[in-house]
Parts: structure tokens; sequence; C-alpha cells
């Protein structure tokens, strides 16, 4: 019980020791990809393959919101030819992919990363720029 | 530290304002102020913008010549319809007034899109995000002049692309990312800043601004032709142009309009249709970025490199986001973490939400040093960019040009990169440019598109000298 720390109990009770800001990656263009890279600072809390793959699950989800496909092109004709009027009323694939994500990561905060005294911000929060892993004191 | 920092934030679906819950510390700033009911983040938004509707819709600061813009659209459409369709109905086909109706509409509902809808503005960055950028960059000097400017190169598509750090929102812009000194935000695959729409120009809107342009050229095009069939009819028979000005003098007026404006807008929506081919920003073009000007092997990394997929990308692309969520609610303990101020947020009296969001607007801005240093040399009339680096490293267009979507088109056309279908047009787009060119400072005392916008425009007159 020591060990796992609900996410209300650490934000209320816990310090916050420092913050690690994930970047994003330009390599493939303007495209929201974050960079896989392991900080260092999280070495001692958590897994690096763990940590690796949120960050790429995370970079799928973002590429599949992003992707220009055929239902991409559809949608684009079809609030085109409206006026774009239908994005008043209809939640866009974008903003479907975007509630995805957010599950997920709530997912991860709870499973993974809570019982390690870490927490994921969603990157929506920080305007897509930075995936911010706030690392609460150890008090075990 | 409250349950707010974690609240997923659902820009679709608002729900009826919840009160925060009771602060759990009691410190200053809470005791200051009003405790019973939560701000939302558009009421503290540190850029120049305009928000009503309880931040639904919003607007730049300077709305530019948009008053005008709607005005010339309607009551041209309004002669159109009252001298012409008559006519025009008995003597040729009923469906004038229906094609020009669907086109009004449709150039009506684009426009409003395209100034009422965020341009896709990047939020500035946490005080923590900053701090650890500035631990990423080698502090060259002391704090007592300006740093030179900071720079960080990327590879994009094996083009190495320089990223520039912006001082207003403390951050390194993305690639495409420029920030509008007339708006004062970053905006995402910036484009121009418009006047005549009173909005930048950027990812989320610029197709808006393309159909409302392709659509305004069919409707002046369609206008135009419909006027001089019109007048042709009329003068039928030897009896004159006068005599057929005369029966219906509201064409006279119509034709004039439209006379004068259907070049600069055909011409306006053929560039357009050519930097989306080749899926580039006016502001890329003008500043020749990807043209080899600079270097051999330069090329647009962004490009598909087809013209088709290119047109879609842009213009069927998947709708991103707005970022800033203005309608999201303040955390009760007025973290620094709001919209990225980093400041600390006065005090507000109780007022209507709007008025209050003006006020804030105007206290919020005045009150930091940090964010007023950022860009001391700024002014209305420059371009664009911030100019918060050398002359060599920023290549500013000339303050003149860079304002209209007239001039806009004219110094591109000037560069090498036009294309040849704009030759013709160019000496009167020239001569056209030069009246079209508002100085952005002009302070259009706004129509009531709110019943705000008297108070709002006086203070944008006060405003203006705090930054």
């Amino acid at each position: 019980m020591a060990e796992t720390h609900s996410l209300q109990d650490m934000r209320q009770q816990a310090a916050v020791a420092a913050k690690v800001f994930i970047q994003r990656d330009y390599t493939k263009g303007t495209v929201c990809q974050f960079q896989t890279k392991f900080p260092s600072e999280l070495e001692t809390r958590i897994d690096k393959q763990q940590f690796e793959e949120t960050v790429q699950t995370l970079n799928n989800l973002y590429a599949e919101a992003e992707k220009l496909g055929s239902q991409s092109y559809i949608e684009g004709c079809l609030a085109c030819l409206t006026a774009y009027t239908i994005f008043l009323c209809m939640e866009t694939h974008y903003e479907k992919v975007l509630k995805k994500i957010a599950k997920y990561i709530q997912e991860q905060n709870d499973k993974i990363y809570a019982p390690r005294g870490l927490l994921l911000t969603d990157p929506i929060e920080r305007g897509l720029r930075v995936i911010e892993v706030t690392i609460f004191e150890d008090r075990s | 530290m409250t349950s707010c920092e974690y609240q997923q934030i659902d820009p679709q679906a608002l729900p009826t304002p919840t009160p925060a819950p009771p602060p759990h510390h009691g410190n200053d700033r809470d005791k200051r102020e009003e405790p019973k009911r939560p701000r939302r983040k558009w009421q503290v938004f540190p850029g120049k913008n305009r928000f009503y509707c309880d931040g639904r819709i919003m607007v730049a600061r300077q709305s530019g010549v948009l008053p005008l813009t709607l005005g010339l659209i309607v009551i041209t459409s309004g002669l159109f319809f009252i001298f012409d369709c008559p006519f025009l109905v008995k003597h040729l086909t009923s469906c004038i007034p229906v094609i020009g109706g669907g086109l009004f509409v449709f150039v009506v509902i684009t426009l409003l899109q395209t100034s009422l809808t965020d341009p896709g503005i990047l939020p500035r960055a946490t005080p923590d995000e900053a701090a650890d950028i500035e631990k990423q960059i080698d502090n060259t000097g002391n704090a007592s002049y300006r740093p030179p400017p900071r720079t960080k190169e990327v590879l994009i598509n094996q083009q190495v692309v320089k990223l520039k750090y912006c001082f207003s929102c403390k951050m390194f812009r993305p690639p495409r990312t420029s920030h509008c000194s007339l708006c004062d935000n970053c905006v995402e695959r910036f484009d121009h800043h418009c006047p005549w729409v009173g909005n930048c120009v950027g990812k989320r809107n610029y197709r808006f601004f393309y159909t409302f342009i392709v659509s305004l050229s069919f409707l002046t095009a369609f206008i135009f032709g419909c006027v001089t069939t019109h007048l042709a009819l009329r003068a039928q028979g030897g009896k004159g142009l006068v005599f057929a000005l005369q029966e219906s003098p509201g064409s006279a007026v119509e034709l004039v309009i439209c006379f004068f404006s259907v070049w600069s807008i055909l011409g306006l929506s053929g560039f357009h249709t050519y930097l989306v081919a080749s899926n580039l920003t006016t502001n890329e073009d003008i500043k020749g970025s990807w043209s080899g000007k600079s270097g051999e092997g330069v090329t647009n990394p962004y490009s598909h490199k087809n013209i088709f997929i290119n047109c879609c990308s842009v213009l069927c692309g998947p709708m991103p986001p707005s970022l800033i969520d203005r309608r999201g609610f303040l955390p009760t303990d007025e973290s620094v973490q709001t919209a990225g101020a980093g400041i600390e947020l006065p005090p507000l009296a109780a007022k209507s939400e709007i008025n209050v969001g003006t006020k804030g607007l105007m206290e919020s801005a005045a009150l930091p040093p940090l964010l007023s240093t950022s860009c001391p040399q700024m002014k209305p009339q420059t371009a664009y960019t911030c100019p918060d680096s050398s002359p060599a490293v920023n290549s500013d267009p000339s303050p003149q040009l860079s304002t209209s979507c007239g001039a806009r088109h004219t110094a591109s056309s000037q560069g090498d990169a036009s294309p040849p279908r704009h030759a013709k047009t160019r000496s009167k787009k020239r001569k056209l440019a030069a009246l079209h060119i508002p100085n952005p400072s002009f302070d259009v005392p706004v129509s009531p598109t709110s019943p705000d916008a008297g108070p709002s425009s006086k203070a944008s007159g006060s405003f203006t000298p705090l930054r």
C-alpha cells in the first residue's frame, strides 16, 4: 500500500522534485511526433523500454490523427461543400483521436507512472509542444 | 496541484460551468480575488486578441478593415439582387438569383469563419518549460543586454531548417511557425496577417481563407458578368449606355466596385492556388526560404512532391484542434500554468464577462516587464516575425509591404516566384495594391459586432502604447 500512490494522493501530498520535458521530433516534418530518447532523470524511476513504448504509442496515435487518408479527404471535401459548417456540429476525426490519447495517458498514469511517483501530462495541455513528466519526491 | 491540473480538455463538449473546488490553501492571491466565479482561460490570454460569446469567438485586437470587407460584399450583393435580378429573371433565367444567393451565402460564411476562428495560435511556454529550455541554451553574456539570437537546427526530410527562439512566447518556434506582431501570438503554419479579414491566416483557418477568396472571385466575376449583361440588354435598340445607367443606378455602383476588385481578387486566388499546389506559405514565398536563393539543393521539405497530394493535404487534411483551450477554466490557485502567461494575475473587479475579459487582457499585458522587453523594437508596421534578432538573421520585408494581402501579392510578383499567369495583371495590381495598403495601426472603429465594441475600441487606443 505504501508503494502504490493514487493519483489524487500524490498530487495533493507529494512535492514536485523535478519536471522533465520530452520535446517534439521534427525529422518527419510538422506532424506531431515526440522524441523517444530516454531522459537521464528518469533512469532511477522507470524502465527505459516501458517509457519508450509509451512515447511510441503516443506517436502512433498522433500519426493516426493526422493521417492523410481517404477518411480525412472525405471529411474535408464534405466540410468544404457545406462551407465548413459541419465543424460546428460534428466532432472531427482528430478530436476523436485526442480523446483516445487522453484516455491512454490516464490509463498509463494509473497503472504504470503513478505507482512510481511520476505523472505524465497530456501534451494537448501544453499546446502539443512537449510531454511533461512530473517527478514527485520519493517518499519510500 | 489541484484536480483541475489533470482535467482532460474536451474542446467539443462544453459543460455548464461548475464552480471550482474551494481552495485548500488560503494564500494572498486567493483572498484578493473573487473565490466564487471561476475564470476561463480566455480572460487571461496574453496575446492581443478579443473574445466574444464567453470565449467561443475570437478576433485580432485590430479588426482591420473587416467591417469594410463585409460591408462591400453585402452592399454589392444587395444592389445586385435589387437592381439586376428582377430584370435578368424576366429576360434570361431565374437561376441567376439562385446562383448569386448561393455564392453570397458561401462567401459570408467563409469570411466569418476566417475572421472568427483561432488561426492556430500556440500557447506560450509555461515557466517550467521556459526554464528547461534556458538550461539547454548556453548563456554567452550577462543579463544587461539582449542575448544573441537563439536558433536550433533540425533536419526535416534531409533538409536543414533553423528554428528560432521566440522571446515573447519563450520557446523555440516549431517549423513554419511565426510570431505575428499585430496579434502578439505565435501562429502555426503562419501565412500572413490579413487586415481584410481582421485575423491571422494560419494552419487552422487557411482552408477557410482559401475558400473565401475563391468563392469571392466567383461571386465578383458573376456579378460583374450579370451587370454587364443587364446594362447591355437595356442599352439595346439604340438607347445607349447612359440611358441604361439612368434606369438602373445601382448597377453603376456595382460595376465600379466589381471592376476594381475582380482583378486583385482573381490574382490573389491564383497566387494562393499556386501556394497550395506547392505547399508553401505566403511568408515562405516572400522570404524565398525554399526558392534556392540561399544555396544549392534547397527544396521545400514539406511538399509531398505531388500537386494533387499537396492540395489535398492543405485543403482537405484533418482539421487540427485549437491549442489554446480558451473556454477551459483556470486552476483556482492561480498557478503559473495558466495560458503560459507566467505572471502575477491582477485582481479584477466584478463586471460583465466580456468587459472583464478585455480589461483583463489590458492589465495582464501591462504588468510584466518580462513580456514587454521581449520585442522592444516591435512596431505595428513590421513584418510577421517578431524582430527579436539581428537584421542579418531576420529577413523582414520592407514595412510597407508587410501588411495587406494586395501588397503581399505585389511583393511576390516582384520576386522570382510568381507564376506566368500573373504577368499581365502585375501592373494593374501594383496600382491597386497602392490603394489597398491600409495602415495596420489605423484603428477602424469597429462596427457593433458585439455590444462591447465601443469600450474595446477605446481600450485598444490606450492599449497600444503599453507594448
